[in-house]
């Protein structure tokens, strides 16, 4: 049951990994492409969980946690650079 | 005084002037002299035993490896050379003292003597070819200080730039050809390779060993076709000219060839080479000399004609030539340093050496004129003075060799004597002699004691080894002679008078010859004018240029600061150098089988293959180029992640993080396109290259994921050990800070360095026209007035402790599991960045309560002292060492040395990242750019009668 969850899961997430492609080549603007990354890596760090899950690893869970925390930096550093240009003021 | 602390000691010194000038240029002077004379001293205690024919060595090893040691030894030789190097510069510091102008910088000019003694007294003293090898390359240097002293004089600048070119290109020859000998002789040590004569001489590279060798000496001892450097070494000032070019750095070249003669001398080779060089270097000095106008110039060939001799005396081969080469040596230092001094003197009083505006200074400058007097005379080997002792001697020992022909080296040799006795004269005559002239541009007197003492004393020498030359300077003769041969020295006598002999008739012809040709001087002059001659600058000049062309040509085809081409070569050459390896080598048969592609790994590579693709497309939109980078790091990230490499996953992402930082900070100040360039021929070559370079990359992979390697890998010896050597069970970090930890220690360094040079160009950039002009750019209407959203703010300010946490714990797990210290320090500096961007620059570093630069430094000397402590426990720098402990309540943990070195690393990353974006988001700092005290855009605290703060940028109308 729980392999079956786990397949469907991902494939929902890859399915919104595509979306997210499609939104950053679209656009159209600068905001859209910047959200679809960020939102980009939140679905990457899904799939990862997912596949510590499966493979029954906690290590993945922890990667997930380092790129959890730093990932949204650089979403925070484009937005500062269309809004201010300068990021660091 | 051991001998290794006499060749130390102007070493240490040359740190001393600099400081002692601030107490004035006595107390700079005195301070130099005293260094010079406390090694001076340090060399006389070892005089009774070197004398005594005792050789007194000193070891220390240095690099036993590469057999670089710092070995010295004390024979009569390099004691010779070193009393002359000491002596003569303690006389010479004295004589700069008072020689130098009020405008001249004294301490930077008593370093470079200080720094350049030093090397002369290592080159002497070396017991080892290399190391003696350094001291030479440090002469080479510290002379181009010397001679480009007057960096106002454009002659000075250009002397220095010769001299340092031809004889850096000698010294590199002669790196050759002492490896080559240290290689036959089966040692670097000179003490060995003197007693391989045997195995030298039969060795089929001697050949190739001599001719190395000797250019490097000639070029050092401005011998022909080298001599021109020296004269125009000329435009030093006179002490440098003194103290180099006549008694120390060009006598480098013939310490050298001294001191090999034991094992090189004695060939036919030898015998060709080196004579032939010197007679034909004596004679064009000679000739060359008699025709100069600048007192100095002629002194400077006069030189060129000596070294000449006494090269011809060592080529010889004869244990009398030595003897009368070292003697000679010893006679030319003291009466030529003193002409010199006394060229200073005439110069230094009158404003020109011109000779031709020069005469009659007899009257003017007694005392001078006695130095004078009594130093020409010597040089033109007159009776009663030390130069015509050796001279004597060589011309009795020419009188018995055969060069070519018979009668054909006396006849050339006497030439040469009669010419060095014209310019000897013509020096006197022209100078002293004469009517007193009224027209001299200041009036000549004699100068202080300062500037006549140091000479008078070396005339002194002079006339007193002229005199009685076996009590005075026997003992030192026999000394120095008996380490050139080597053995017994040849029966000899130092005295004035020895009967009829060949050699007192060609003396007193070349002395006829000499007067004659003073004689006829006016006439000979006018003819020497108006014939052609090879000028030796201008074909330097030409050489030099032509250098420079070529490397141009070479510098502009690859290097011409288009990333484009670079990108093109380094692809071009690793095709070809991977081209060559696929054919050379066979392939082992694919053994594996490829792994089923899952679902996620088709949208992966769906994404990757799509992203990349678009910003081929899109790639002169920079900031969507940065966006798709984005795409294609975490997708890279990720795949870390799939195939099993947690940490280098956490490693890759941060780093992402970090340069789109870094390239966000640059892009604010570059144009947000890239303008389109090149026709479709260009972009053509560039698909086809980057195309080939893709395919290339892709066979690799493939054929590396279905086969063996050929050899077995060193994964397994670390697998294996890692554990059981280190005590850690991550590998990864095993292999960083402790198997590998010796280039993790390079590498942290060199990140440092890096991130203190960003510092630096920045400081540099806004102290300048740029920092002002950036400073006063206008604000851009157009941009957000949301300086600090508070949201922002409060969404760091929870994630800082949560981020720091999560920093210390991969930390500390990192020798076990995955993490270490160069993830938890980017994570951290994540950290902090975010408060930095969120609350702003000055709300940030307010906060920051140690400089980067200290963190770096700190990160630095964890390191250092953890591979020192291994010292202690007497095992090699960085050894590892671990425990493992149990406390209450928590579970077993691991101590070891590792972790003092991770935190070493951990300290170094965070400091490095920080000062390097710091550094260049300070470029963006406007100069009306307020403190700014609260962290957010609207202080939540503030009460109704406080004004808003009004961000920069914004319009005022919107400020209240």
């Amino acid at each position: 049951m729980i392999t079956m969850a786990l397949w469907f899961a991902m494939a929902a997430y890859g399915a919104a990994l595509l979306m997210n492609l499609h939104r950053i080549l679209k656009g159209p603007g600068v905001g859209d492409r910047i959200l679809a990354l960020d939102t980009m890596v939140i679905n990457f760090i899904a799939l990862i969980v997912l596949y510590g899950i499966a493979v029954g690893s906690s290590l993945y869970f922890e990667a997930s946690v380092v790129i959890a925390m730093v990932g949204f930096i650089s979403t925070v550093a484009y937005a500062r650079f269309i809004l201010r240009g300068n990021i660091i003021e | 005084m051991p001998l290794i602390l006499i060749a130390a000691l102007p070493f240490l010194g040359a740190l001393l002037p600099g400081v002692m000038i601030k107490a004035g240029r006595n107390a700079c002077a005195w301070t130099t002299a005293s260094v010079t004379l406390a090694a001076l001293v340090g060399l006389l205690v070892h005089a009774p035993k070197v004398l005594a024919g005792e050789v007194i060595h000193y070891r220390l090893d240095w690099m036993p490896v590469v057999g670089l040691n710092a070995n010295f030894f004390l024979d009569g030789l390099g004691f010779l050379f070193a009393l002359m190097i000491l002596g003569i510069g303690l006389l010479i510091i004295i004589y700069a003292r008072f020689y130098l102008g009020r405008q001249d910088p004294m301490g930077p000019f008593y370093t470079y003597l200080l720094l350049f003694q030093g090397a002369m007294v290592g080159i002497v003293l070396s017991d080892n070819v290399l190391l003696l090898l350094v001291f030479w390359e440090l002469t080479s240097l510290s002379s181009f200080l010397l001679i480009g002293y007057w960096k106002h004089l454009p002659e000075g600048r250009q002397g220095a730039r010769m001299a340092l070119a031809v004889t850096g290109t000698g010294g590199l020859a002669l790196i050759g050809g002492m490896i080559i000998l240290g290689q036959i002789a089966g040692s670097y040590d000179l003490s060995v390779i003197l007693t391989q004569k045997e195995a030298i001489q039969a060795s089929p590279l001697y050949l190739p060993a001599l001719i190395l060798i000797l250019i490097g000496a000639f070029t050092k001892s401005a011998q022909f076709p080298f001599h021109f450097w020296l004269p125009h070494a000329m435009a030093a000032p006179t002490p440098v000219s003194a103290y180099l070019h006549s008694a120390t750095m060009v006598k480098a070249g013939l310490f050298l060839m001294a001191r090999l003669w034991p094992v090189l001398a004695g060939t036919d080779a030898w015998f060709v080479i080196v004579a032939t060089t010197g007679l034909v270097t004596m004679v064009l000095g000679a000739t060359i000399a008699l025709f100069k106008d600048d007192l100095k110039a002629l002194l400077a060939f006069s030189t060129v004609s000596h070294l000449g001799l006494i090269t011809m005396l060592l080529g010889f081969g004869t244990p009398f030539a030595a003897v009368a080469a070292v003697f000679h040596i010893i006679n030319h230092a003291t009466f030529k340093a003193a002409l010199f001094m006394t060229a200073g003197i005439v110069d230094h009083e009158a404003h020109t050496r011109d000779i031709k505006r020069l005469g009659g200074l007899r009257h003017l400058m007694p005392i001078t004129f006695v130095i004078a007097l009594l130093a020409s005379l010597s040089m033109a080997g007159i009776p009663f003075l030390n130069g015509f002792l050796s001279k004597e001697m060589m011309l009795e020992e020419v009188a018995r060799t055969r060069l070519g022909i018979p009668l054909l080296l006396p006849l050339v040799v006497i030439v040469a004597a009669a010419l060095s006795a014209a310019y000897s004269f013509r020096y006197l005559g022209h100078v002293f002699f004469g009517d007193e002239r009224e027209d001299y541009p200041q009036t000549p007197h004699d100068p202080g004691f300062g500037l006549w003492g140091p000479p008078a004393f070396l005339v002194a020498l002079v006339v007193l080894i002229g005199l009685f030359p076996a009590a005075i300077a026997g003992p030192l003769v026999a000394a120095s002679a008996g380490a050139v041969t080597g053995g017994d020295l040849p029966y000899y006598s130092l005295k004035i008078w020895h009967g009829f002999t060949p050699a007192l008739l060609m003396s007193v012809l070349a002395v006829m010859g000499g007067l004659m040709l003073l004689l006829f001087h006016y006439p000979l002059d006018k003819r020497w004018i108006a014939t052609r001659r090879p000028e030796a600058k201008v074909i330097f000049d030409t050489v030099v240029a032509l250098c420079v062309q070529v490397s141009r040509r070479i510098t502009d085809v690859l290097h011409p600061g288009s990333m484009t081409r670079y990108t093109a070569i380094f692809a071009i050459t690793v095709l070809i150098a991977s081209a060559v390896a696929w054919n050379s080598s066979t392939l082992a048969a694919p053994g594996r089988e490829l792994l089923p592609v899952g679902m996620v790994g088709v949208i992966g590579w769906i994404l990757i293959v799509v992203s990349t693709g678009i910003l081929v497309v899109y790639h002169r939109n920079r900031l969507l180029s940065l966006i798709l980078l984005g795409v294609t790091g975490t997708i890279v990230s990720i795949s870390f992640i799939y195939f099993s490499a947690p940490d280098l996953a956490m490693t890759q992402i941060a780093v992402e993080v970090v340069s789109i930082i870094l390239l966000l900070l640059a892009l604010n100040f570059l144009p947000k396109s890239t303008p389109a360039e090149g026709g479709v021929e260009r972009h053509l070559r560039d698909v086809i290259i980057a195309g080939a370079m893709g395919i290339g990359a892709m066979i690799l992979t493939l054929a590396i994921q279905q086969s063996d390697f050929s050899q077995p890998t060193i994964s397994a010896y670390y697998l294996e050990n890692a554990k059981t050597l280190a005590g850690g069970y991550n590998v990864v970090n095993v292999i960083l800070v402790d198997f590998r930890g010796f280039d993790t220690y390079g590498e942290i360094i060199v990140l440092g360095i890096a991130a203190l040079v960003i510092y630096a160009l920045t400081e540099q950039l806004l102290g300048g026209r740029v920092g002002r002009k950036l400073a006063d750019r206008p604000h851009d209407p157009t941009l957000s007035g949301d300086l600090h959203p508070m949201m922002m703010v409060v969404a760091t300010r929870v994630m800082m402790p949560l981020a720091l946490m999560v920093g210390v714990f991969i930390f500390l797990r990192g020798h076990n599991a995955p993490g270490g210290g160069f993830v938890a320090g980017l994570v951290v500096a994540i950290a902090i960045l975010m408060q930095f961007m969120a609350s702003g620059y000055d709300w940030a570093i307010a906060r920051q309560r140690f400089t980067y630069h200290g963190i770096i430094g700190l990160g630095v000397i964890a390191a250092i002292l953890t591979g020192v402590a291994s010292w202690l426990f007497g095992a090699p720098f960085l050894t590892g060492a671990f425990a493992y402990y149990k406390l209450p309540l928590i579970e077993e943990f691991e101590l070891s040395s590792a972790m003092a070195f991770d935190l070493g690393v951990f300290l170094c990353v965070v400091g490095a990242v920080m000062l390097a974006l710091e550094s260049l988001s300070r470029l963006a700092r406007r100069k009306d750019d307020r403190t700014r005290t609260h962290p957010m855009d609207i202080d939540p605290s503030r009460t109704e009668d406080e004004p808003r703060p009004v961000p920069p940028g914004t319009a005022p109308a919107e400020a209240h």
